[in-house]
């Protein structure tokens, strides 16, 4: 997200006195907006006849483009159709590899034991033994817990979704940096993307595109492409200036210049952006899957429905070792070194991984006539863990629920639903003023009608109330991450060990599948605020935790010793120089956990609520367009205007630290 | 393993049985190649019975796949012709999308032996603390029992998602009933409130339907609501209340239908024909979801197993 680049010396015109008086502005705002109640109900509640029907007329527009557009005789369907047909080829060719076989030459897909050994050879061949030992086991999971049929499902959806995003996502990237009209457009399309739950794109894309495979890997390439695009920007522009000025004074020409110097010089950013595409592509598994992905996402799911909570878990597992290995085969093949073989050596040497892996899949394919325990793996020799899980978790709640049930029952009562009738209570133009005054404060002028505009349009298009409980919901569960997430990243900071420890568990925390942790928090939490806040913790402490810890290891050693030197007590150099440091650093965690939790309040509605992640979660069986979009540009915008304040505030902060 | 052979001697059985039925209709089938598409959704019945389906037409020759939908939109996406048949569409919390695609050219393919219901649901249990609970006037004598934090005094009722039929909340009020709903985003939310309220033996009164895994699982009853009629949505003066619309349950009996392409007909008659003889009964689709539910075959080793038991039926349908 930008940083509001208004500061206080480009608002000459200010009164600087005024600004200096504490928060007089908020009294005002809060003074006169209740006051505003008692001379029109509409200052209270926004009435329903005042509301804009944007809802209804975007989902018009998107029916009439599904059915009627056209230009002559060539329908707006035509074109959908033709980029529906153009992606299901190569999907064609990875399902018929991976699992549905080749029909027509009456070949069957490749042995689960040729693609276990494969990725073992292509995990030597890249990285060694380490890597070919990590990727091998780990597809060998897939066969052993039974997962493997829909296991190929899912991957080949990434492994065509991934390439096609990852391309995009440069392209869009590359034209970023070379056109700045072309800027102008996309980056603030990003900012809104990322900011969208990606269950709301679902919406649109079956609407123009209906339901399958297809439709489901076109919103996963929607989705998983931002970061790229975004890492091929910030790679572009980051090339050190004297490196471009070499490449051109070799005489470059501009599209030697890209490919030869700029794009390989920003190779570890462009592969951070990969590993985005990947993990991203990954979490839209099951997300897709109910616009009819067929795979591990629709298991997952059907898991759940049935209550196997462990056999969902095995589920989730085989989606995060997919992530991981495709992860660790691209990230490795990019760092590795190049083999130079000499003129004398032999052909087989050469190939040496390519020929073995030949040989295997020969092998397994004749051997896998014969023994079809070859091909894929019976039902009696697979092994799973579902069972044990399932009564695990059940006892769990069993016994934990007399302790955790007066704890959840007070909670509640006593503060949740008094908070949330505050928010419920709340007349629009104290709220909307509030963040006008706080937007002027922080960031000037521009933050200050942006915030206040976006929050007015929330309103008018008639989304006031869920997107109260949003804020709501999202604020009380951005507290308890904080309290949390803050001091395990001042403890992670502290050790290697257990930052090491804190880090793997982060990650898994991320990349398993949301869904599952919502059964076993209903289990114990009932249907409710409390449960939606819980859920919501699992995913959104993470930032939290990784920011602060990235903020404190960044304070220099020098200014840590010449704390020391000064005569501080550990506590005094923690409080007094390290914490103010971190400091902005922390609040860009705290952007980030803001922004977690709003994208997971789409997936928390799957408990029950009535907030923005629930009018997105409805419109999808109704296929209403405009209420799933809408919704779904409100939480981006509540992430937005807590982004601009925050960044704004973190601006000033380090301007008066002296750093940047 | 003795079962799974007899099985697997039973399901060769049949399929000669069937290949030999066959092979007087065989020359003009499949009448087309395209794939028939039949919409898979996500509870037991649904995707034991689709694979039935799917496996007796491929039997006579046609390319099938399944697609994984939601159960509402499925019907806007047959009736584009996006996806081709769909096995089991309820009336309880279907009617609406249903009858709204059928305006759009999807076809009605008939209705199901089965019926179903989808009714406020107690555990068993229950009855012991509240004897009356059957029906809603002595359930709601109890109310209180079914109390939680927020709902107290009220008695709380975990109700379906809101856009599967508001009749099942909105009755609360229309019936005067000491009750807060409080609604669930999806079913599986049923099921983790239902389990952990089981385990403990806590009251609770909850959406449910039948045919369902729930009742291999769980024990109880519904709540009888008044039978409704038309007039109960139209006029107040109509059932126990007076002054309210809508004091009624829903039907014991409901519709279980299935859904077509209209383009089935003419793409491939043969399939049709048999499509429209499809045909389920209670047990037949209860028998179906228990060998997934309690005996964990995965939804396709039971449509093979549920097609061994009753090649008669199948036998049937495709004549």
């Amino acid at each position: 997200m930008d940083i509001a680049h208004t500061t206080d010396e480009a608002r000459p015109w200010s009164g600087r006195a005024l600004l200096a008086l504490p928060l007089w502005q908020f009294f005002v705002v809060i003074a006169g907006g209740i006051l505003l109640t008692t001379l029109w109900e509409g200052f209270a509640r926004w009435p329903d006849d005042l509301v804009i029907p944007m809802k209804e007329w975007i989902t018009r527009f998107f029916e009439w483009l599904g059915k009627e557009a056209a230009i002559g005789s060539y329908s707006f369907k035509d074109f959908t159709r033709a980029i529906s047909d153009l992606l299901s080829y190569p999907l064609e060719w990875t399902e018929a590899l991976l699992y549905r076989g080749i029909k027509p030459l009456g070949l069957p897909p490749i042995p689960w034991v040729a693609v276990v050994l494969g990725t073992a050879i292509l995990g030597h061949w890249i990285g060694g033994w380490r890597l070919a030992l990590f990727v091998g086991a780990s597809m060998l999971y897939l066969s052993i817990f039974g997962l493997w049929k829909d296991s190929m499902r899912t991957l080949s959806i990434v492994l065509v979704a991934v390439p096609i995003a990852a391309a995009i996502g440069l392209f869009l990237g590359i034209r970023v940096t070379r056109s700045k009209r072309a800027a102008a457009i996309i980056t603030p399309m990003f900012d809104l993307m990322q900011a969208t739950p990606h269950m709301a794109y679902l919406v649109p894309v079956v609407v123009l595109f209906g339901f399958g495979q297809v439709p489901a890997m076109l919103a996963t390439v929607i989705f998983a492409m931002p970061p790229m695009a975004r890492c091929a920007i910030l790679g572009i522009q980051t090339v050190p200036q004297d490196v471009i000025e070499s490449g051109r004074m070799s005489g470059c020409t501009p599209r030697q210049l890209l490919w030869k110097v700029q794009l390989p010089t920003s190779k570890k950013t462009l592969m951070l952006g990969l590993n985005q595409v990947v993990m991203q592509t990954l979490a839209m598994v099951v997300i897709a899957s109910l616009v009819g992905a067929s795979g591990l996402g629709q298991k997952l799911l059907f898991s759940l429905q049935q209550l196997r909570l462990g056999a969902a878990v095995e589920q989730g597992l085989a989606i995060v070792l997919i992530a991981v290995v495709l992860d660790r085969l691209t990230q490795a093949y990019a760092y590795r070194e190049t083999i130079h073989y000499s003129a004398t050596t032999s052909f087989f040497q050469r190939h040496k991984h390519l020929l073995l892996f030949l040989f295997i899949l020969i092998v397994t394919f004749i051997a896998a006539n014969f023994h079809k325990e070859l091909a894929i793996l019976p039902k009696k020799m697979t092994f799973t863990l579902g069972r044990e899980i399932d009564f695990a978790v059940r006892e769990f709640s069993k016994n934990a629920y007399d302790y955790i049930g007066p704890v959840r029952d007070f909670i509640t009562v006593s503060i949740l639903l008094p908070i949330r009738d505050f928010y419920l209570w709340l007349p629009w133009p104290v709220l909307v003023g509030c963040i006008a005054v706080a937007g002027y404060r922080l960031g000037g002028f521009p933050v200050m009608t942006l915030t206040a505009s976006l929050m007015l349009a929330i309103m008018l298009f008639g989304f006031w109330e869920p997107a109260m409980l949003t804020i709501y919901l999202v604020f009380s569960a951005v507290v308890i991450c904080i309290l949390i997430g803050v001091p395990i990243g001042v403890l992670a900071s502290r050790s290697e060990r257990i930052a090491k420890v804190t880090m793997t568990i982060c990650d898994t925390l991320q990349t398993f599948p949301s869904f599952i942790y919502l059964i076993p928090v209903i289990m114990l939490f009932k249907v409710g605020d409390l449960s939606n806040i819980i859920a919501i913790l699992a995913y959104a402490t993470v930032p939290a935790v990784r920011y602060t810890y990235l903020g404190l290891k960044r304070v220099p050693e020098v200014l840590k010793e010449a704390a020391i030197a000064n005569g501080c007590t550990p506590r005094q150099k923690f409080w007094k120089v390290e914490m103010p440091f971190a400091i902005p650093e922390i609040m860009l965690g705290v952007n980030q956990t803001i922004m977690m939790a709003l994208a997971m309040t789409a997936i928390t509605a799957l408990i029950g609520s009535r907030d923005l992640g629930q009018e997105i979660y409805r419109a999808l069986p109704t296929a209403d367009t405009g209420r799933g979009l809408l919704a779904g540009l409100g939480i981006a915008a509540i992430g937005i205007i807590a982004d601009r304040l925050i960044s704004a505030w973190a601006t000033k902060k380090k301007k008066n630290l002296g750093i940047e | 393993m003795k079962r799974n052979l007899k099985l697997a001697v039973a399901s060769i059985a049949t399929s000669v049985a069937m290949a030999l039925t066959l092979n007087a209709h065989a020359a003009d089938v499949p009448e087309s190649d395209e794939p028939i598409i039949i919409v898979q959704n996500n509870w037991t019945s649904q995707l034991v019975l689709s694979n039935v389906v799917g496996n007796v037409l491929s039997e006579l020759g046609y390319e099938v796949e399944y697609v994984p939908s939601d159960s509402q939109l499925q019907f806007t996406a047959i009736a584009n012709g996006d996806m081709h048949f769909q096995v089991e569409a309820w009336e309880g919390s279907m009617k609406s999308a249903f009858e709204k695609a059928v305006e759009e050219g999807m076809v009605d393919a008939g209705a199901h032996e089965a019926v179903t219901r989808e009714e406020w649901w107690i555990p068993n249990y229950v009855l012991e603390t509240c004897p009356d609970a059957t029906n809603w006037e002595g359930l709601n004598a109890c109310a209180d029992q079914f109390a939680t934090a927020e709902t107290s005094p009220k008695g709380r009722f975990v109700g379906p998602p809101a856009d599967w039929g508001k009749n099942y909340a909105d009755r609360v009020n229309s019936l005067e009933m000491d009750f807060e709903a409080i609604n669930v985003g999806q079913a599986a939310t049923l099921w983790a409130e239902l389990q952990s309220a089981y385990d403990r033996k806590e009251p609770i009164v909850l959406f449910n339907w039948t045919p369902n895994f729930i009742e291999s699982k769980f024990e109880g009853t519904f709540v009888d609501f008044p039978e409704p009629a038309p007039e109960c949505f139209t006029d107040a003066a109509w059932g126990p209340n007076p002054n309210a619309t809508g004091d009624c349950g829903a039907p014991r009996g409901g519709w279980l239908k299935k859904a077509a392409w209209s383009g089935i007909a003419d793409t491939w008659p043969k399939a049709w024909s048999v499509l429209q003889r499809v045909n389920f009964s209670n047990a037949q689709i209860a028998a179906a979801a228990l060998m997934v539910d309690v005996d964990g075959m995965s939804p396709e080793e039971a449509a093979e197993q549920w097609a061994a038991d009753n090649a008669d039926v199948i036998a049937g349908w495709v004549e």
